[in-house]
């Protein structure tokens, strides 16, 4: 990459105040006085100089290309028919375009996390300076930023030493969506490589967002006992008055927060949020509450229960101001990227534009100063209170409801237009004769999209009925959540490395992501308690973090109550926000820095080949939705972590699948003796969509093995895949014999049968190596 | 009789599916191909067609019918309480990857299947791998069975009620010997 750095050094200059001798001053350049570690061979790596890497892992795990269109409609020349082996105006191919609209999909989502990182170190700066500590760990985290040292070779120490790291991720993000234009890039390999360095990029962007934000805001520390804060519709006590916080950047909500408490006003007033804010304001404040993830934004603020709102950035309706001007909420927008077409208010007098917003002479005001957005929210939340005097319970009565209900003409066009394919109009016909159970069921699979009444020819309010039907079931969604605790701590990585590495912990699995769910939240929560019981580690992040506490067992408690917080094996590890999911990557590669001694700085390709050959690590995105999930997801496979997606997930184009009967395939050096060996097919595949909840539960157990692993831990691995597999599809796998590498493989409780399967498929032992994809350069040592 | 996606905003490219309008095409082509196999997702064994089950007239049209199976997900579970043994157990995105590769020999490893037909994935799901298909596999036919039409499958039902479906599987299974 190009270096701004500038370092100037005076030895002594003579002034109109006097003489000043021994200057010495650096513009965009991090201390490094302090860390002796080596520089590796990629620092700031461009965007061709891991491709190496990344074709090592394509050629095992191939794109399947699922075109979403078989047309490209970027450019005047077309719209071009690329169907089949057609060709564009161009000369594009399909394959190419595919991975042209996966990279623009990965460059969208990085890019959205890279601009909110730099709107939020820019105001912590202003607000704290650039010389504030970051310290995203006390004295339990010595290796603070492992993905930023990983990637830019750079050990940041103060908020100011972040713009560096922003500064050349603004510029790859800038050169890869360049490589979209019509006649750059055109072969799909090369477009691929480029998404990998589109997710790594992302993931270097969320933990400098992450880190700056826990160490200005003094947001739980790594802690493991984060506390557990309320998550649910129920929680929220409708006789105060009620701010909503919508979005993902916290600034404007750690003010309301802030003035609250400098009015004396904790208690009073209810601060409720959805999506990533709600979840990075509890990091801030217990008080607050998450009312869900992104979903429940429709329910919610048709509740009315909301006196205010206020947005920030990301994953917001954008319709909001619509909804909440149908219930005369008024709303703040607070991002420059997202304006919501209202008033640019920053100047004026918080008095003047409390009393537009109270009157409602205005729907909404613009307002990019975070401070008076928490003035002008407490206040206007306090006087829109007495007005919008009883709350509702749903801008429609039951018996309205119901007459809505009857005037459906079971024309279907609601369940044509659903995404989960829900028995809508079924469900309509019952409601309609007073029976809300078909369409209270149909609340716990409804992703909110609303698409159904979009499409309803006689403009019924479809999704208000939705809830008014399921009236109970949301009054008593009332649950605990522990806060995101950030980071994972040193310590906890030494003393789970080694069992991670040699798989006797069988495996980390991340559940992250948004929540397009194909069948309801509670499935996610089953899955991971499944993986939590199995003694997995269980790491969570952003929607599927709440999504996950919004269950209970049958003693009332949600899986944070029933697991420790400790990156552990049988760990419930909720990391934090989207942008915390820098910390899941960091603890796998922070396993190579801490517990193998590795060195990180600037030296990706080593520590991914680490990575991919020996932490047993599997990100589930069950409800992957958004372009930002791309990106993580990529960030994920560069380090060679495989990723499960529902049934939605093939919309994303292409999946990156291994072949396990292609033996070639499989074979990795063995760093002791330089020899070839075969070992299996693990993780058999970097991306794939499964289509029931069974089906990913066995597919995480599979994807959970890695070359490394020693004989105790892939016996262990092999009883977890052979026992879900048997229970959860009804036989033994076929495909054992691929995984067993020596007769100690075998878990012994279930040796009778695997024998029976190695002896069929004239299985032979072979040996387990010291695994690495990397070739060996001619001459080095 | 249309070509309306069953989900009505994926609509389809310029090549899209001919409509099987009778029973007859479906089961032609079925006797035309060398190495047929169905591909059975998970909710063919939750959809009611009145006393039986869509599962149970697959077990029956790949017994008569000598066509391979392909279980996706946990429809292999299903397939075992009606002690029926699919050829193969497999994703289905892994399965139509396969598809698209001209020197995979099948489930059996006898050869190439000419004829993959779809029934009971989601909607969304089968849609995508049949475009994949329609795409990357040319010497491939292919066929939807569910009563929804799909339009990126060689031939698809339209949006049918489930009467008329079930007198279209009737219909296959009765050319064939019990």
């Amino acid at each position: 990459m190009g270096t701004r750095d500038i370092s100037i050094r005076i030895k002594e200059i003579e002034t109109e105040i006097g003489q000043i001798k021994d200057i010495r001053f650096s513009v965009g350049r991090l201390a490094q006085e302090t860390w002796d570690e080596p520089q590796g061979p990629t620092p700031f790596p461009s965007i061709t100089a891991l491709r190496d890497w990344d074709l090592t892992l394509l050629k095992r795990y191939k794109p399947f290309y699922l075109p979403f269109c078989d047309l490209c409609c970027l450019c005047t020349f077309g719209k071009c028919d690329l169907t089949g082996d057609k060709k564009g105006a161009c000369g594009i191919t399909m394959p190419a375009q595919q991975s042209r609209i996966v990279l623009l999909a990965a460059c969208i989502g990085a890019a959205t996390h890279t601009s909110h990182a730099r709107e939020l170190v820019t105001h912590l700066i202003t607000e704290f300076g650039e010389d504030e500590r970051l310290d995203p760990g006390g004295l339990n985290i010595k290796v603070e930023a492992p993905i930023t040292r990983l990637v830019c070779g750079v050990k940041p120490e103060t908020l100011g030493d972040l713009e560096q790291v922003l500064d050349y991720a603004e510029q790859q993000i800038t050169s890869l969506l360049a490589c979209t234009h019509t006649g750059q890039e055109g072969n799909p390999l090369d477009l691929e490589s480029k998404v990998f360095h589109t997710g790594m990029i992302d993931h270097l962007s969320m933990e400098v967002a992450d880190i700056a934000q826990v160490s200005a805001y003094h947001l739980p520390k790594a802690d493991p006992d984060a506390p557990l804060i309320d998550i649910g519709f129920g929680t929220v006590d409708t006789t105060k008055p009620v701010i909503l916080v919508i979005g993902h950047n916290v600034p404007p909500a750690v003010e309301i927060m802030d003035y609250m408490q400098e009015n004396d006003l904790v208690g009073t007033i209810e601060v409720t949020g959805i999506c990533c804010t709600g979840i990075d304001m509890t990091r801030y404040s217990q008080k607050a509450k998450i009312i869900g993830p992104i979903s429940w934004q429709i329910r919610y603020v048709r509740s009315g229960i909301p006196d205010i709102i206020v947005v920030d950035e990301q994953c917001i309706r954008t319709d909001i101001l619509d909804e909440a001007r149908a219930l005369q909420i008024p709303v703040i927008a607070t991002s420059e990227k997202n304006c919501l077409g209202l008033p640019n208010r920053t100047g004026d007098r918080s008095d003047a534009i409390i009393d537009d917003l109270v009157s409602g002479r205005t729907d909404g005001a613009f307002i990019l100063n975070p401070e008076m957005v928490g003035e002008i929210a407490v206040r206007t939340a306090m006087r829109m209170r007495p007005k919008h005097k009883k709350k509702k319970g749903s801008i429609l009565s039951p018996d309205e409801a119901i007459e809505e209900a009857k005037r459906c003409t079971q024309c279907r066009e609601c369940r044509r237009a659903c995404p989960n394919d829900l028995h809508i109009s079924d469900a309509m016909r019952a409601f309609g004769r007073n029976d809300p159970t078909m369409l209270a069921e149909i609340y716990d699979a409804c992703v909110g999209c609303i698409k159904c009444e979009q499409a309803c020819t006689q403009d019924i309010p479809i999704h208000s009925l939705i809830i008014i039907a399921a009236g109970e079931k949301l009054k008593n969604e009332a649950f605990r959540l522990r806060a995101g605790r950030g980071a994972i701590q040193d310590i906890e990585i030494r003393q789970v490395g080694g069992p991670i590495v040699l798989g006797e912990i069988p495996g980390i699995v991340a559940f992250v992501g948004c929540a397009n769910y194909p069948g309801g939240g509670h499935e996610l929560a089953e899955m991971a308690i499944e993986f939590a019981n199995r003694r997995f580690i269980i790491c969570t992040s952003g929607c599927a973090a709440m999504t996950i506490g919004m269950y209970r067992d049958e003693d009332g408690r949600s899986p944070y109550e029933i697991y420790p917080g400790n990156f552990e094996a049988g760990g419930m590890v909720n990391v934090g926000s989207c942008v915390s999911n820098a910390h899941i990557s960091g603890a796998a590669v922070k396993i190579a820095s801490i517990f193998a001694r590795r060195n990180l700085r600037g030296n990706y390709e080593e520590i991914a080949d680490y990575v991919y050959n020996r932490v047993g690590a599997v990100g589930v995105a069950w409800g992957a939705m958004s372009q930002k999930a791309a990106s993580i997801a990529a960030g994920f496979w560069r380090l060679g972590i495989p990723v499960i997606v529902g049934p939605h997930g093939t919309k994303y184009r292409r999946m990156l699948l291994g072949r396990s009967d292609h033996d070639d395939d499989w074979y990795v050096n063995d760093a002791r003796t330089g020899e070839q060996v075969y070992v299996g097919p693990v993780p058999e595949h970097l991306f794939i969509a499964v289509e029931t909840k069974e089906e990913a539960m066995v597919m995480i157990a599979k994807l959970s093995m890695r070359p490394n692993d020693t004989s105790r831990g892939r016996a262990l691995k092999l009883t977890h895949y052979i026992d879900l597999h048997r229970r959860l599809l009804g036989s033994m796998p076929t495909d054992i014999h691929r995984f067993v590498r020596l007769e100690a493989d075998i878990p012994i409780t279930m040796k009778e049968d695997i024998v029976a399967i190695l002896k069929e498929k004239d299985w032979r032992e072979t040996v387990i190596p010291d695994p690495t994809l990397i070739q060996k350069k001619e001459g080095s040592s | 009789m249309s070509q309306d996606a069953w989900l009505t905003a994926e609509v389809a490219g310029p090549k899209k599916a001919s409509l099987i309008t009778k029973p007859e095409i479906a089961d032609a082509m079925i006797r035309r191909a060398k190495r047929p196999i169905f591909i059975v997702g998970s909710i063919a064994a939750e959809i009611d067609l009145e006393e039986k089950k869509l599962i149970d007239y697959i077990i029956l049209m790949a017994r008569r019918c000598s066509i391979q199976v392909v279980a996706t997900a946990n429809t292999n579970s299903e397939f075992l309480k009606r002690n029926f043994t699919p050829d193969a157990v497999m994703p289905a995105v892994d399965i139509g990857n396969r598809l698209t590769d001209p020197t995979w020999q099948g489930v059996d490893g006898k050869g190439p299947h000419d004829l993959a037909i779809f029934v009971g994935l989601p909607y969304q799901m089968a849609w995508t791998i049949l475009s994949g298909l329609k795409n990357f596999a040319p010497n491939l036919k292919t066929i939807s069975l569910d009563n929804v039409y799909q339009p990126n499958a060689r031939w698809s039902f339209s949006n049918i009620s489930v009467k008329n479906w079930i007198m279209n599987l009737e219909a296959i299974l009765g050319n064939r010997e019990a």
